[in-house]
């Protein structure tokens, strides 16, 4: 059983999705049956880990076909724990989204919803579980195909022109991704991660090798909103249905990030690398996108498309940190896209809980609700002060190796900056908490209740992970070094080059 | 009861407080009973560990440790017992003031009011009892967080924009430059714990410690050095015992502590001293003491003349602080008391003005002194204290600060401290002279108008003759700031 673990979390909500969908209309059973397998995944995903940390790497050969060429399961460190955050944050917002989902979504489209997600779970788990590049691309597709279904979901028209925006941008990224990958096996003969790591060292010199590194990285790039490639991201967050944004917001782009560091530091060689501008452009992308994505966060009205725009900035920050090149920085990158996740998934569920009192998430509309819905609000000012970095909180972990890898590197630009994003994210979530608490409450608010029980408990756990991580680190910190290790990332430094 | 546990209960029981008021919020007076137990409580105990600590134990107690090497822990050491000596008694001292002022003045939101100041004193005592940079920097950024709903309790759009100020201003220099000081010092001398004789010296390049001291000395908002000072009048909106307490002496202090703490603990007074590391920024802070007070000077609204009056006198524990020499950190370390008890006796005294006769500013409290005498007695008292004359408490700390600078030859700082002297007296004095010897605008002196509710009164009494004991009896003082201080 145990070494059938980390093909289990694929096969098993891949199994469920479209069972869900012909699951009768009316009744909870749906949202039941998700919940469930949800949980299945969320434990298999720990024990994944907890075995990957104990006994080391898990190779498993799809079909006993044997790598490279049957396609290989390969697990270590760095994916085990991504899978965790995806099934953990999965199995948080399940709970989360019985009540959202009945509010924002139409009731016969609904098992049609859950079906969606397990799709997008199956994806996501998939590409953490690969270790075969085509692979990845058929999962990218599953979790993509199934995001446009799931933002297209919303309430407003808005979400149909988002979701074919994304469809657009998506498919673009997952094109190039393709025809990078194509290139590669054209020289190299293979799909297998493991495989293409021995081949590549011969053949760096290749300007088709060149060619398709190039494509592969834009093609992740717009998959994680990386700067200045984001433009699909703040209109898909802002326009879906809560629980969806919350979903997304918390796994979608880690996943991306986790690719793309393995097409970094497994696949291609830290020479070839070098050659190229890559860390350079990390590191200009991830200042431009802590510094603008988070003005834009400040002047926006929508506090989704608020949050949305400062998800793009804390992209920024892991960019940032896989820029340095160093394995501080990948190691900093790995603890904030962990922590990011619980962040930014408390913030965008405590708006969804605001959205299922007054049915709305504008600036306009939430004046004084802070009184009326206290635990709502108490949970907004301490993700909020998550996302600043105040220390405490989990948020300030993530800044301070972050920080400290960009001290090492004595790239003094970045540290400013860094801290300045902090500043600015100040401005934008002070605008929220100011909304929410020191305005007047307006007449139509003065009947708003807290939110019920069943959104709340699954925020405050978020919360109180971000406090907890914030004061115990030894999971967080000690899986990303180890993962960083893992990926075997040389200390190259920015300076040395 | 151990004094681990002294310590943390020190902490957490403002916190228990916080919720006992919170929940009784229906019931004033049980809420208020809540905060004056809870307050005296917090002060016997301040007071046990004191004498524990003066017989010569040390304790330190580690809650966490989310970073290797980097944990949130507490530790009692002299300067730090100093502190939260002061800020613990006058916590209860301003808690009796603050019932007589909130309800003469039917304040709204009274249970905010009281929760929020017990949570910024837990966050106090925290910081006093820091025994790493860490530790206080996180327990400097919840007192910031804590004490916003303080400034802001008006709820007019004054108060928003004074809070904007507030904490713009604040959390902009911690995070900006405070923590990149702090995390200079981490990549340099890895590790954050303070320790005698500091851990920066032979590490650092003296011309990047100057650097380092800068990023310090201006991130330290709280210090409210200029041209960082802007949101110590802005808190002034807030209702008057949050200025007495937190915006004389909880807040404000943890600023000049905090530096205090980082020039004796992490770069040591020996390095300072024998580099010159803080020769060209003590001029910084003699500037603020001069223009600080000459603002004063222009200022009608009484509080605002008080804040500039403290931005300051905070800048003479400053210039001890850089001073470095075992004179100045004494004279700074004693300034944080001696000030403390001054100042807090004005800000009540100008909230029992408020409460008696609604007038806030100072040209309009000509002739007030027969109606009100207790009130102007304890201002007048506080006043020479400020100034630096005999017998108050003031004198000592000044005394200890001119010596500092004789003792390293800077005697233009000496002047300026005379200077500053000679404008405080020309700031604060005028006011009750005037209200006892002036006649009133109208002509005729007041009848209609007594004094402020008694428990005002109390605690403008106690505070004002604590002044006057300080000056006769200042050894408790004297001995914690020469522990700090690394004397015998």
């Amino acid at each position: 059983m145990g070494n059938h673990i980390s093909l289990l979390l694929v096969v098993i909500p891949l199994i469920a999705a479209p069972i869900v969908a012909v699951l009768p209309r009316g009744g909870r059973l749906p949202w039941l049956t998700t919940l469930i397998i949800t949980f299945i995944c969320a434990f298999l995903a720990s024990s994944q880990l907890w075995m990957v940390l104990n006994d080391g790497v898990i190779s498993y050969e799809l079909g006993g076909w044997a790598p490279p060429w049957g396609i290989e399961y390969r697990i270590d460190a760095v994916n085990a724990f991504v899978a965790l955050i995806v099934a953990a944050i999965a199995a948080i917002t399940l709970p989360y989204a019985l009540l959202s989902a009945e509010k924002e979504i139409p009731q016969h489209q609904i098992p049609l919803f859950y079906s969606a997600f397990l799709l997008c779970l199956t994806g996501l788990l998939g590409i953490t579980q690969t270790g075969d590049l085509f692979n990845v691309f058929v999962f990218l597709e599953i979790s993509s195909l199934s995001s446009y279904a799931l933002i297209s979901l919303g309430r407003n028209r808005q979400a149909l022109t988002s979701a074919y925006q994304y469809l657009i941008m998506g498919t673009i990224g997952a094109t190039f991704f393709l025809i990078g990958v194509g290139l590669i096996y054209s020289q190299t003969g293979t799909l297998n991660m493991q495989d293409l790591a021995k081949l590549l060292p011969q053949l760096s010199q290749l300007k088709t090798v060149h060619t398709g590194f190039a494509f592969i990285m834009i093609g992740i790039a717009l998959k994680l909103a990386m700067y200045p490639l984001h433009l699909w991201l703040p209109n898909a967050y802002t326009y879906a249905p809560s629980v969806v944004t919350v979903f997304l917001a918390a796994t979608a782009t880690k996943v991306a990030i986790y690719i793309m560091l393995r097409v970094l530091f497994t696949i291609f060689p830290d020479d070839f690398l070098l050659a190229t501008p890559t860390y350079d452009i990390f590191i200009l992308s991830g200042m431009a996108a802590i510094i603008f994505a988070s003005i834009y966060a400040i002047y926006q009205s929508n506090i989704k498309k608020l949050l949305a725009y400062s998800s793009v900035a804390q992209i920024g920050y892991i960019a940032l940190g896989i820029g340095f090149a160093s394995s501080k920085g990948v190691t900093a990158a790995l603890i904030h896209l962990f922590n990011h996740a619980l962040m930014k998934a408390a913030l965008f569920m405590a708006v969804g809980a605001i959205i299922y009192r007054i049915g709305s998430c504008n600036m306009k509309n939430i004046d004084g609700l802070g009184k009326q819905m206290p635990w709502t609000f108490g949970a907004i000012v301490i993700a909020g002060l998550s996302l600043i970095g105040v220390p405490g909180t989990a948020g300030f972990i993530s800044k301070w190796y972050l920080v400290t890898a960009a001290l090492e590197q004595q790239a003094w630009i970045s540290v400013v900056v860094i801290l300045f994003g902090s500043l600015l994210a100040v401005i934008y979530i002070g605008k929220i908490i100011e909304a929410l608490y020191f305005k007047p409450v307006t007449d139509s608010n003065q009947s708003a209740q807290e939110a019920p029980l069943l959104l709340l408990v699954p925020l405050w756990v978020l919360v109180c992970a971000n406090i907890y991580f914030g004061l115990d680190t030894s999971l967080t910190v000690g899986v990303a070094e180890k993962a960083a290790d893992v990926l075997g990332v040389v200390d190259i430094g920015i300076m040395n080059k | 009861m151990n004094p681990e546990t002294l310590i943390l209960a020190i902490i957490l029981l403002p916190l228990f407080g916080m919720f006992g008021i919170i929940s009784s919020r229906n019931h004033p007076n049980i809420r208020e009973a809540v905060t004056l137990i809870t307050a005296a409580l917090v002060a016997i105990l301040v007071v046990r560990l004191a004498i524990q600590f003066m017989n010569g134990n040390s304790f330190a107690v580690t809650i966490a440790e989310p970073i290797p090497g980097l944990s949130i822990a507490f530790k009692v050491e002299a300067l730090g017992m100093l502190f939260a000596l002061v800020a613990g008694l006058l916590w209860l001292v301003t808690s009796i003031y603050s019932i007589g002022y909130m309800r003469s003045h039917k304040e709204k939101n009274q249970t905010r009011f009281y929760a929020a100041f017990a949570l910024a004193i837990s966050c106090t005592m925290a910081v006093a009892f820091s025994a790493n940079l860490f530790t206080l920097f996180l327990f400097y950024e919840l007192l910031t967080l804590s004490t916003y709903p303080l400034v802001t309790h008006a709820g007019t759009a004054e108060a928003r924009r004074s809070g904007r100020t507030y904490l713009g201003i604040l959390l902009g220099t911690s995070i900006g430059l405070f923590l990149l000081g702090i995390l200079v010092t981490w990549f340099v001398a890895g590790t954050l714990d303070f320790q005698q004789g500091g851990i920066l010296a032979g590490k650092l390049d003296p011309a990047w410690a100057g650097l380092l001291y800068a990023l310090f000395l201006f991130g330290i908002g709280k210090a409210a050095i200029m041209p960082f000072h802007r949101w110590l009048p802005a808190a002034m909106v807030a209702p008057t015992p949050v200025s007495a307490l937190l915006h004389a002496v909880a807040v404000v202090k943890v600023g000049v502590f905090t530096l205090l703490k980082v020039t004796i603990y992490i770069f040591g007074s020996d390095f300072i001293l024998s580099n010159d590391i803080t020769g060209g920024l003590i001029w910084v802070a003699a500037a603020t003491i001069l223009f600080a007070s000459m603002i004063a000077m222009t200022k009608d609204n009484l509080k605002a003349r008080l804040a500039y009056s403290t931005v300051s006198q905070l800048s003479y524990i400053t210039l001890g602080a850089m001073l470095a020499s075992k004179a100045g950190l004494m004279g700074a370390s004693m300034h944080i008391a001696m000030h403390a008890f001054a100042k807090i006796t004005l800000f009540f005294a100008a909230g029992a003005i408020f409460v008696a006769t609604h007038k806030k500013r100072v040209s309009e409290l000509d002739g007030l002194g027969r109606a009100m005498p207790v009130t102007f007695t304890a201002f007048f008292i506080a006043t020479l204290s400020i100034v630096g004359l005999p017998p108050l408490g003031g004198m000592w700390s000044k005394w200890y600060l001119g010596l500092g600078a004789v003792e390293t030859g800077q005697l233009l700082l000496v002047a300026v401290l005379m200077l500053s002297s000679l404008l405080n007296i020309a700031y604060l004095l005028p006011i009750p002279v005037r209200a006892f010897f002036s006649k009133p605008a109208s002509g005729s002196h007041y009848t209609e108008i007594a004094e402020a509710p008694k428990t005002m009164l109390l605690a403008m009494i106690i505070t004002s003759l604590t002044c006057v004991i300080l000056f006769f009896y200042p050894d408790p003082l004297h001995q914690l700031a020469t522990l700090a201080t690394g004397g015998s």
